[in-house]
């Protein structure tokens, strides 16, 4: 079970959080083309490695966040909140 | 090839099995292949065999990473059974039962393809409809399926408790009687076995790290571990890596890898006669012929690749057991694990033709893969032969997500595959 | 003193107290702290159990956790556990002890016959054979093999006992309680540190149990452990945990550990769980899991009588048990000569020492020599004879070009092995921690790992007992953070074991009938292993897989080496290159009940209920589960079966009035400056013109464009609106309305929250609801013309505050009353008073469902199945053709989405009135469809309508909107299909006209 630190309550049980899927991906207006919004609503890069992906804290504080970890090894390298861009840890697993 | 056999083996006792060889050639990769199969698991290796058998190409290469089947084909529950909601997904796994019901002996591999049916219990008014659905849509399709009270239930599966006093009592049960398992690991082994023996080489040891194309886009091989490969065209059948291995050629997927996990107990004396599923509760549960109860797991809600997950996901699914046969409260977890399960968002997979001319994909089948290994080994092949698809896979395409044409097994049926 | 062979004045058992159990029926005596191996072995009784594939006769081989043979069935009844260690298991008295796998008993078992056949029986015949004729395998062969496989028999009555769970944290967790266990802990514990110290062993001490002859600080190890023990007991931040092995290494640092409570107690007390896991973060790491030693690879080394050295010192002297008369010892290391002292001071004949090694030397080996015990260097064992015993050792000289000369046979009744220490990598391998070759000691040894763990003591390849100490102490103290730990000083101890082989002994002659057992339990030999590499399993994934080497329930603790060693051998390779097969949890076995704890029966999901579930109850009602809600689906009266019912309770709401528990309906308030605006975004609606005190119906889609969620919605206030959804979707629906605020639209100032459980709701309907309620509202008029459908206000009834909207899921004139929860029942009770003159009546679940669908209401979840736009479902009016966005909008519009073709919500009426359609029959074009066939479509919901007298259904049909009148069939499962009408679905009123009344 992984440990989440959330940054609005500190660290917790995963079982406490919903899983937001990969982070920083807009959605686009509604007058965007079709590959566009196919992009949006399912591509994913799926990343082996540094994903920087989404948090609920849905038993807990109930905020999304984001946090960067690396799905090599499910280490965490960073948690940030929603809206600010995503810090630079390298590719380090 | 070697003809396996009683006769066979008796003829080699005598010679003290000195006289058999390896079940697939160890080959050093060619300079140049036709097609070139990326992922050494069941479909790959499938896909190599049935392209060589049926569309007459032998200048095939299968390239792995790591070990033939080590992937979800090694790491699977091994359920199989075709009675999916939609026409076009019980289509396609039909195909596949029906290549299974012959698959040892057009393999001369014994894969232990068992027919002991699969319950799959409703616990729930809604289940009861959701049930009886598939059991309308797959006979109206031709796939055996039967509705059973609780009592009917209790009589093809004696160890399932159908008090109406539990949490979630069992209101019933849709039956596919040709539903059941097999050994995984020789499926895989008797595609490697027979695709071998028709003369493709298959290359362990060996990961795809570039695809190559020419300046008008089309695929002109593959860089890997062990040096460049040309090839004209590349079916990638790569399971969780999917996405990895398609990125090598500009492609994004609608995939999301997570954690699956399984379990089996130390094994015991015949107990448990068929495989039984309950969504509702989160359980599956079947015996191998060795005795361990085979019991399958949800998956973790986070993308990974570390082939692991959190321990109360299976804690869950025991809870689950032990309510469903409390007879099985005292056995023990022997052995668990996790693959990597590369999900769509409809849960439905991809066997189709990609943007990049010359390059195919077989992938998305998420927690259901092994069950469809030879039907979707044999779509791919053709796709890959002929550049098109058969009508069975031609809805599989990734174009879907974006014509909004979605094959939505999970939200439809919320069943597990 | 009982038994033949123990040992008196000698174990850690409690000589004053016997124990007496049955073995295969017959009594057995023993004492306190024996377990079921080491009482038989004190009769001189080493057969335990058969093995798997050829029910080989097989006595223990070690005395732990790791034992592959001595498999034993224990307890009766309820409490019977088949494949339990007789090696582990405490006996108590009273206790039940059966062996498996055998038939008609151990002695004399017909599956023994196996080993006759083993030539055509190689790794992986199975794979094969058993293909022709084709009907065959399920029938006849599969059978055949399920019968003869699997070990004990699985339980046949549900398990009395309980479990428990228990979730902890600490800074430091010591997995493993011997020397370097010990030490860490202590050091950690002294720094400070909150510490978990646990070990699967009944008492902390690890090696030092069996150790009597090093000496710490002077003191005896089992005197010293005792001492470190009572330090680490009076430190308030150390916990111990004895009958507890640390089995699973999860994600950053969550260790699952299962502690035994009850299984060694004759007579446990009732609320004692028989087993309890924990669940444990810590913050750091140490492994101090040991070395287990391995066995040697040779003819006949599976016959009772023949163990490793490690394992008879221990029944030495934990036990007080001589495993023989006349012991021959074979090894490849220098702590087996140890063993031989040590038995030989308790009067066990050792006949020799054959060593593997050309030039044996040493204090310990000087030692063995100069008590006059025959040590034959560069000796090797050609074959162990016996059967149900073993009864001598074939002993052969190794020559200077690696041959095998002749031999000669020794008598004895106990063979022991060793072939030096394999480090416990699992927990360490488990966390996903490198493995690194150690050339030097010949093994693999712990590497780097993500999280933060250590490993300390043996399982990191450190043998001799101080550097085990200080290692222990240096990794407590790392963990800890600590700066000065306890210091000892170690004397007499032996030099650590140099050498060690793995692989298949040297032997003369090819030995092609030879059974040389590499897992035991499976009847893997060293045959086997090279027929798969001969085969092309050149993985030792592959070979694991190919000879099941390694995947008894001992997980290939004492084969998985050797067979590596197999395999380099065979390939030419190095066993770095060769590679480990991964290690998977459990450690050791897991009962499956321990898992699930007290999540059993009612505790097995949590039970939501209504808040007049009770009332419910009271009045007979039958009950379902949706979702986790259990609610209330019928009220039978006496002699009613579920139809009779439903149908009096559609007459009461039609005819006069019912009362309904809506409570479960999610319900979420949106508050706040831009909470129109947020319902215009997320809702397919437009809600911008809602007055305050309106309601309109609320449609829900995902991005994808398909439904996910209906409910009404109130406006109460501007900013302010009373949100419900679908029972099962108030979770998701919040879920959904958060990200999407959150993540999407930060601009906006909205606030949501659940108030699903705060407001409770009481549905009247029926023509004669607002008599029934009209003299309950405090001073508010609720008269068609001041509260006309689809409208609310907020007042009191009873004093009790109130959100009164005035909706209908049943067609009829109807309130939904919202209330406090708490004050719920009280408000219930009064309508139900108030009612009782106009013939109201409680209805269910069922009764909903007809109602709503005799007015042609679709339920979300029940027409739709997650392909459904709002337009396949009827609801196209309801999504707004002027915003610019909402979610779902971009999807609606693609093609696809709007197909002609599309299923479609219609009526569907049986051409026989009487006959109600099955939901999820499908529909079809003709009579007479031959399959397989396409579908035009499926019944959704199907029922009988008292309203109309007749069968109603509700079915998607492909373009139903634009066939209605046509005719369709529905085939069943027996008998010819039905036909059928395909009709508006609205099938009651269709002009709403008792709505609006």
């Amino acid at each position: 079970m992984l440990l989440i630190d959330c940054p609005y309550c500190g660290p917790r049980a995963e079982i406490e959080f919903a899983y937001g899927g990969e982070a920083h991906i807009a959605r686009p207006a509604a007058d965007v083309s079709e590959e566009e919004w196919e992009a949006f609503l399912y591509l994913r890069d799926n990343t082996k490695g540094v994903l920087a992906e989404r948090w609920r804290h849905a038993h807990g504080c109930g905020r999304f966040f984001n946090a960067l970890r690396d799905t090599r090894t499910d280490r965490f390298h960073a948690f940030y909140e929603i809206g600010t861009p995503r810090p630079d840890v390298g590719d380090a697993a | 090839m070697q003809k396996f056999s009683a006769f066979s083996l008796a003829r080699q006792a005598m010679g003290r099995h000195l006289g058999w060889r390896p079940q697939w050639r160890s080959v050093v990769p060619k300079p140049s292949y036709d097609i070139i199969i990326v992922g050494g698991g069941g479909h790959g290796l499938g896909a190599a065999y049935y392209l060589a058998k049926q569309h007459g190409l032998c200048n095939i290469a299968v390239v792995e990473r790591g070990w033939l089947a080590g992937g979800n084909t090694a790491r699977n529950t091994t359920i199989i059974r075709s009675n999916y909601l939609f026409e076009q997904s019980s289509s396609y796994y039909e195909h596949a039962l029906k290549l299974w019901e012959g698959l040892s002996e057009e393999l001369n591999y014994n894969v232990m393809f068992s027919q002991r049916g699969c319950l799959m219990v409703a616990h729930t008014v809604h289940d009861v409809q959701v049930f009886k659905r598939h059991v309308y849509a797959n006979r109206l399709n031709g796939i055996d399926n039967e509705w059973l009270t609780p009592e009917e239930t209790k009589a093809f599966c004696p160890p399932l408790n159908i008090s109406p006093n539990i949490r979630y009592p069992v209101l019933g049960a849709a039956l596919q009687r040709r539903a059941g398992t097999a050994r995984h690991d020789a499926v895989a082994w008797g595609f490697a076995r027979a695709a071998s023996d028709l003369g493709v080489d298959i290359i362990e040891n060996c990961e795809v790290t570039g695809i190559d194309r020419d300046p008008s886009g089309k695929v002109t091989g593959v860089q890997t571990t062990r040096g460049p490969i040309r090839a004209g065209k590349i079916g990638v059948s790569a399971a969780g890596h999917s996405s990895v291995v398609l990125a090598m050629a500009g492609i994004r997927l609608p995939l999301q890898v997570n954690p699956l996990q399984a379990l089996v107990s130390e094994p015991v004396k015949p107990a448990f006669p068929c495989v039984v599923m309950s969504n509702t509760i989160h359980a599956y549960i079947s015996q191998s012929d060795k005795g361990e109860m085979v019991i399958g797991a949800g998956t973790d809600s986070y993308v990974s690749y570390t082939q692991r997950g959190g321990l109360h996901i299976p804690a869950h699914t025991l809870e689950a057991i032990c309510e469903l046969v409390p007879d099985f409260r005292r056995l023990r977890m022997l052995r668990s694990w996790g693959g990597i399960t590369d999900n769509t968002p409809d849960r439905s997979p991809i066997t189709a033709k990609t943007s990049v001319p010359g390059l195919y994909v077989n992938c998305g089948w998420g927690t259901g893969g092994f069950k469809a290994t030879p039907g979707a080994a044999n779509l791919f092949a053709w796709t890959i032969a002929r550049d098109e698809p058969h009508p069975i896979n031609a809805p599989f395409t990734i174009e879907r997500f974006r014509d909004g044409t979605l094959i939505d097994e999970a939200a439809a049926a919320a069943v597990a595959h | 003193m009982s038994g033949a062979f123990r040992l008196a004045g000698r174990g850690r058992i409690d000589t004053a107290r016997p124990v007496v159990f049955r073995f295969d029926g017959r009594m057995v005596r023993g004492y306190a702290g024996d377990t079921v191996a080491s009482a038989l072995l004190a009769e001189g009784r080493h057969l335990m159990g058969r093995s798997f594939k050829y029910h080989r006769p097989r006595g223990p081989v070690s005395a732990g956790s790791d034992e592959p043979n001595a498999l034993v069935g224990v307890g009766e009844g309820g409490r019977y556990t088949p494949n339990l260690r007789a090696t582990q298991v405490e006996i108590h008295d009273g206790m039940v002890v059966v062996s498996q796998n055998r038939a008609p008993s151990l002695r004399f078992d017909i599956g023994a016959l196996n080993t006759l056949a083993a030539p055509v029986l190689p790794a992986g015949f199975y794979y094969k054979t058993f293909m022709w004729p084709r009907g065959f395998w399920d029938k006849v062969y599969e059978p055949l093999i399920r019968r003869a496989a699997g070990l004990g028999r699985a339980p046949t009555a549900p398990d009395p006992d309980h479990y428990a769970l228990h979730y902890a944290h600490c800074d430091v967790l010591v997995a493993g309680g011997g020397p370097a266990g010990l030490a860490a802990a202590l050091a950690a514990g002294q720094a400070g540190a909150r510490v978990i110290l646990c070990d699967e062993n009944v008492e902390f001490g690890g090696s030092l149990l069996v150790d009597t002859h090093s000496l710490i600080d002077g003191l005896p190890g089992m005197t010293w452990v005792a001492r470190i023990v009572a330090e680490l007991e009076r430190l308030p931040n150390v916990q111990l945990l004895t009958r507890c092995s640390a089995f699973n290494y999860g994600p950053h640092n969550m260790v699952a550990l299962n502690q035994r409570l009850s299984d060694h107690l004759a007579a446990p007390p009732a609320d004692m769980p028989r087993e309890r896991i924990w669940q444990v973060r810590a913050r750091d790491v140490v492994l101090a899991a040991g070395a287990l030693e391995r066995v040697l690879v040779f003819e006949g080394n599976d016959r009772p009588g023949i163990m490793l050295a490690s394992a008879a010192r221990t029944y030495l002297h934990r036990y007080g048990v001589a495993c023989g008369r006349k012991a021959v010892v074979v090894t490849a290391d220098d702590a087996a000569y140890r063993v031989a002292l040590d038995l030989a001071e308790a009067g066990v004949k050792i006949a020799a020492i054959a060593d593997l090694r050309p030039t044996p030397g040493g204090p310990v080996v000087e030692a063995v020599q100069s008590r006059g015990i025959a040590v034959l260097p560069a000796t090797t064992i050609q074959r162990a004879h016996g059967h149900l015993r073993v009864t001598g050792a074939e002993l052969a000289p190794i020559g200077a070009d690696g041959t095998v000369g002749r031999g000669r046979t020794i008598a004895c009744d106990l063979v022991l092995m060793s072939g030096g220490f394999t480090p416990s990598l699992h927990l360490h391998s488990q966390a996903r921690g490198a493995l690194r070759f150690d050339d030097a000691l010949g093994v693999y040894v712990p590497g780097e790992s993500v999280e933060r763990v250590r490993s300390a003591g043996s399982c990191r390849g450190i043998f001799a007992l101080d550097e085990v100490l200080r290692d222990g102490v240096v990794a407590g103290l790392a963990a800890a953070g600590g700066e000065t730990g306890p210091v000892w000083t170690v004397t007499r101890q032996d030099a650590p074991g140099a050498g060690g082989f793995a692989g298949a002994l040297p032997r003369r002659g090819p030995g092609h009938l030879a059974l040389a057992f590499v897992d035991f339990q499976n009847d893997v030999t060293a045959k086997d292993v090279k027929l798969a590499v001969r085969e092309g399993f050149r993985s030792i994934e592959h070979v694991k897989r190919y000879t099941t080497t390694g995947m008894a329930t001992d997980q290939g603790k004492g084969s998985n080496v050797n067979a590596l060693a197999i395999v380099s051998d065979v390939l030419g390779r190095t066993p770095q290159e060769v590679g480990l097969t991964t290690y998977r949890p459990p450690y050791t076995p897991v009962t499956f009940g321990a898992f699930a704890g007290h999540a059993r029966g009612d505790q097995f999901d949590p039970l939501r209920l209504p808040p007049m579930d009770a009332w419910a109850r009271a009045q007979g009602v039958v009950f379902e589960d949706v979702g986790l809600w259990r609610r209330a689906r019928y009220f039978p009266r006496a002699g009613e079966d579920m139809a009779a019912a439903v149908a009096r309770e559609c007459r009461a709401v039609r005819g006069a009035a019912g009362i309904f528990d809506a409570s479960t309906l999610g319900k979420i308030e949106v508050v706040g400056p831009d909470a129109a605006e947020f319902m215009n975004r997320f809702y397919v609606n437009a809600w911008t013109k809602l007055s305050i005190g309106k309601c309109r119906y609320g449609l829900v889609c995902r991005d994808s464009g398909f439904v996910y969620d209906d409910g009404v919605v109130g406006r109460i206030a501007t900013d302010r609106f009373h949100v419900t959804t679908t029972t099962g979707g108030a979770a998701g629906v919040l879920n959904m309305m958060e990200d999407y605020l959150q993540t999407e639209w930060p601009d906006l100032d909205v606030w949501l929250t659940s108030i699903t459980e705060q407001w409770a709701v009481i549905a009247l309907q029926g023509p004669r609801a607002r008599d029934i309620l009209a003299p309950l509202v405090d001073g508010l008029d609720i008269s068609a013309g001041a509260m006309p459908h689809m409208t609310l206000r907020e007042g009191s009834i009873g004093g009790v505050p109130m959100r009164l909207f005035r909706v209908s899921f049943t067609g009829e004139l109807g309130y939904e009353i919202n209330v406090p929860s708490r004050q719920a029942q009280a408000v219930w009770d009064r309508v139900w008073q108030a009612g009782a003159v106009f013939g109201l009546m409680p209805y269910g679940t069922e009764a909903m469902h007809v109602l709503r669908a005799e007015k042609g209401y679709l339920i979300v979840g029940q027409e739709t199945d997650g392909t459904m736009t709002p337009g396949d479902v009827g609801c196209g009016w309801a999504v707004s053709k002027v915003k610019p966005d909402f979610v779902g909008k971009r999807a609606l519009a693609l093609p696809a989405m709007n197909a002609p073709d599309r299923l479609q919500m219609v009526g569907v009426l049986t051409d026989d009135p009487q006959e109600v359609l099955e939901e999820g029959m499908q529909l079809v074009t003709a009579a007479e469809t031959p399959v397989p066939a396409s579908a035009e479509g499926h019944v959704t919901s199907s029922y009988f309508s008292p309203a109309l007298g007749r069968s109603i259904a509700i079915a998607m049909v492909k373009g139903g909107r634009s066939r209605m009148g046509a005719a369709l069939y529905a085939p069943r499962l027996e008998g010819p299909a039905l036909k059928v009408t395909l009709v508006d679905p609205v099938f009651y009123d269709p002009e709403g006209a008792r709505l609006n009344d």
